[in-house]
């Protein structure tokens, strides 16, 4: 009886480690080995012909420094224009959230189905489309020149605004959702509670309501975030030469020029940075004291 | 002024031992109704509160009792009708201006704040100065015992403790009145016998008023002044627990206070304060004051089970009523005997164990009397269903009577 007992909870101390191994099976095959060889070539140099580049491991750090040298600048812009995108979402996702999640009523559901709704249609032709409708002679410029907002040599396409625009539309959803949990989590009874401690609305929302909500921007933040950095769709289609983000540099190193020593390293160091941004951003607000 | 009234309890017990003699009201609800849409959820309430009195609204879920509550609190606005606090109409008040305040029946402490800060949530938003909120917020934590926990989060407290949290959370702002809905509700047993005791010392050593909701029977006679019984959106009676309990004024508060035998009986001849009815084919005299009884109308006779006498012989001055045994459970401190008259009603008495067991056994003929003031006639009304007083509370079956959760089992 004893050993049958004892086998029993051997097995189950086993079981958790081999649900996993088909995960860490894929994460192994898939995102370890990829991640590896990228380090591998972002420390090689290049040799051969344009069409058949050849790489050789070789300690190569100098791929690292003209990484830095070169593409400063859009790094810089990068992480601008991702934090410009990220703002706009959360002023735009926390309310509509808010308003999902408290006022809607019945609505509810279908407001959801909205947000996601684009989804549905595919990230690159919904950016295109944002081509259209943003383009010179597209309704949106010829009303603002109407009105005199913009002036008649004025276009909004290939600028930074709507490079920025479109990152903020594009992972609106992101921010919108995750807020939209944590605030239907909360009890509405809290609120209740704090009008009945003599807290009106603003400051039952100042003191209960956002704090509660915090994990939910959170994740909204780093869901936008983090894509938008590495983004380079929106700054092709909606951009010009002088909006090129990192994305798009690291694109083209690997897919046109061909240099993959340097794209590579270009990969580490926005990955690096990203990582970094993350850890500093999560001790400042805390997540743990929050759940 | 109201300091004192915290840290030196003798100048409120004055108060509290005349709490129903008319003065120093402290809420009036001046004939309120309340409608959702069709429904109506409470029909006329017209009662005062006064100044320290620890006051229960009772009744089974739907009677409208926590809605009372929240229109005191200002979370709902009466249809009709007016609320007044300290002699103020509120009515149209929302409730962050009202001087009242609320532990919720699941507590709504704020997850995110320690204890101290949820105590301290009140007086800072009323911008009370600093030094004085800590001295508040220590005191209060203290009175409810939890001062070694002021740093701790809700999640690491039991039950219990943050049900004293949520209790001080409310008096730290020294309303004029507490208001508290269900709560004991998600407690176990043993542990809200414990807080029934416990609020009763906090309510006397802080001397505030108490409107208290409950669907516990038990709980409210154990720490009510006075209980207002509600069924169906009316409040049906309000009275101390002892008269509650001994002259219930319906059919209904007589069946959901405690355990009582209620049997229609016709009332042949009515004068003065007396009545004759017919039980039985027995005539029998009961003392009554209400002139709702005329010759020949249906009433109903409410007697306690364990007012009622079994006899194995007929009663010398003929007043007995003869019926069968059905049957006998022994319960510890009583027997229970339950009888059937020849109409088919049921009659239960509750038999001291310490006295002598009459010697009888199912099928046997008894005959039962009673004092003449242990019977009331009630006017013909609805009793309360059985389970209505069984709400979501878990752990609910295990009653704290036996005899009645046992009663409900059967009927």
């Amino acid at each position: 009886m004893a050993g049958v007992a004892a086998e029993g909870t051997r097995k189950s101390r086993v079981a958790p480690y081999l649900l996993s191994i088909p995960a860490l099976a894929w994460l192994a095959v898939f995102f370890v080995v990829p991640l590896w060889s990228l380090l591998r070539t972002s420390l090689s140099t290049t040799s051969g012909s344009v069409y058949l580049p050849e790489q050789t491991f070789s300690w190569e750090w100098s791929n690292y420094a003209t990484a830095f040298s070169t593409y400063g600048t859009q790094f810089t812009r990068s992480f601008v224009y991702a934090g410009l995108a990220t703002l706009a979402a959360l002023l735009l996702g926390y309310p509509l959230a808010y308003v999902i999640a408290f006022k809607a009523g019945r609505f509810k559901n279908v407001l959801l189905g909205l947000v996601i709704l684009p989804f549905f249609v595919t990230f690159l032709v919904r950016t295109i489309a944002w081509k259209t409708i943003l383009g010179d002679d597209g309704w949106v410029v010829s009303l603002l020149q109407t009105v005199g907002i913009l002036g008649p040599d004025d276009h909004i396409l290939s600028t930074a605004f709507a490079v920025v625009l479109g990152l903020t539309y594009n992972f609106l959803p992101f921010m919108l959702l995750p807020i939209y949990v944590s605030l239907e989590k909360i009890d509405m009874r809290l609120v209740e509670a704090a009008s009945d401690l003599y807290s009106p609305g603003g400051r039952a929302f100042r003191k209960v309501i956002l704090p509660l909500s915090l994990p939910g921007v959170f994740a909204g933040t780093l869901l936008t975030f983090i894509p938008a950095a590495g983004d380079f769709i929106n700054a092709q289609y909606l951009g010009s030469a002088n909006t090129t983000m990192i994305g798009t540099v690291i694109q083209k190193q690997f897919l046109i020029i061909k240099d993959y020593p340097v794209a590579a390293a270009l990969s580490f160091v926005l990955m690096a940075i990203i990582l970094i941004g993350v850890l500093v951003y999560a001790r400042v607000l805390g997540t743990e004291e929050i759940a | 002024m109201r300091d004192t009234d915290v840290t030196e309890p003798a100048g409120t017990v004055a108060r509290q031992t005349s709490p129903a003699d008319g003065k120093d009201v402290v809420i009036d609800i001046d004939h309120v109704t309340k409608r959702f849409a069709d429904y109506v959820a409470v029909s006329d309430a017209d009662f005062q509160i006064h100044q320290g009195e620890f006051f229960s609204l009772l009744g089974p879920s739907g009677c409208g009792k926590t809605t009372t509550l929240r229109m005191i609190a200002g979370f709902e606005q009466p249809s009709e009708g007016a609320i007044r606090l300290e002699g103020v109409d509120v009515s149209k008040v929302p409730p962050y201006r009202r001087n009242v305040n609320t532990v919720f029946q699941h507590y709504a402490l704020f997850p995110h704040m320690t204890v101290w800060d949820n105590v301290a949530f009140g007086p800072r938003s009323q911008k009370v100065p600093k030094h004085e909120i800590a001295g508040r917020v220590d005191e209060l934590l203290e009175v409810v015992r939890l001062s070694d926990f002021a740093n701790r989060k809700p999640v690491q407290l039991s039950g219990g403790q943050q049900q004293r949290v949520a209790l001080a959370r409310a008096l730290v702002n020294y309303p004029s009145a507490l208001l508290l809905d269900e709560p004991l509700g998600a407690l176990d047993l043993k542990l809200r016998q414990a807080m029934q005791l416990e609020l009763k010392r906090i309510q006397r050593e802080v001397g505030i008023t108490f409107v208290y909701v409950t669907h516990d029977q038990e709980e409210a006679l154990t720490m009510s002044d006075r209980i207002a019984v509600m069924n169906a959106g009316h409040v049906e009676q309000i009275a101390p627990p002892v008269e509650i309990y001994g002259r219930p004024e319906t059919v209904f508060v007589a069946g959901f206070i405690g355990q009582a035998n209620l049997c229609r009986v016709k009332v042949l001849c009515c004068n003065r304060g007396t009545a004759d009815y017919e039980l039985c084919g027995q005539t029998l005299h009961v003392a009554f004051d209400s002139d709702e009884f005329r010759d020949g109308s249906d009433g109903t006779l409410m007697v306690r089970p364990e007012r009622v006498r079994v006899h194995t012989s007929p009663p010398a001055d003929d007043t007995g009523v003869q019926l069968t045994i059905t049957s006998l459970v022994f319960q510890g401190p009583i027997l229970r005997v339950a009888m059937r008259t020849a109409d088919d009603d049921e009659i239960v008495a509750h038999v001291g164990t310490e006295t002598e067991i009459p010697d009888v056994r199912p099928g046997d003929t008894v005959w039962v009397t009673w004092e003449s003031d242990a019977a009331t006639l009630l006017p013909p009304g609805p009793a309360p269903a059985p389970g209505d007083e069984a709400e979501e509370i878990p752990g609910e079956t295990a009653t704290s009577d036996p005899a009645r959760g046992h009663d409900v089992e059967e009927t």
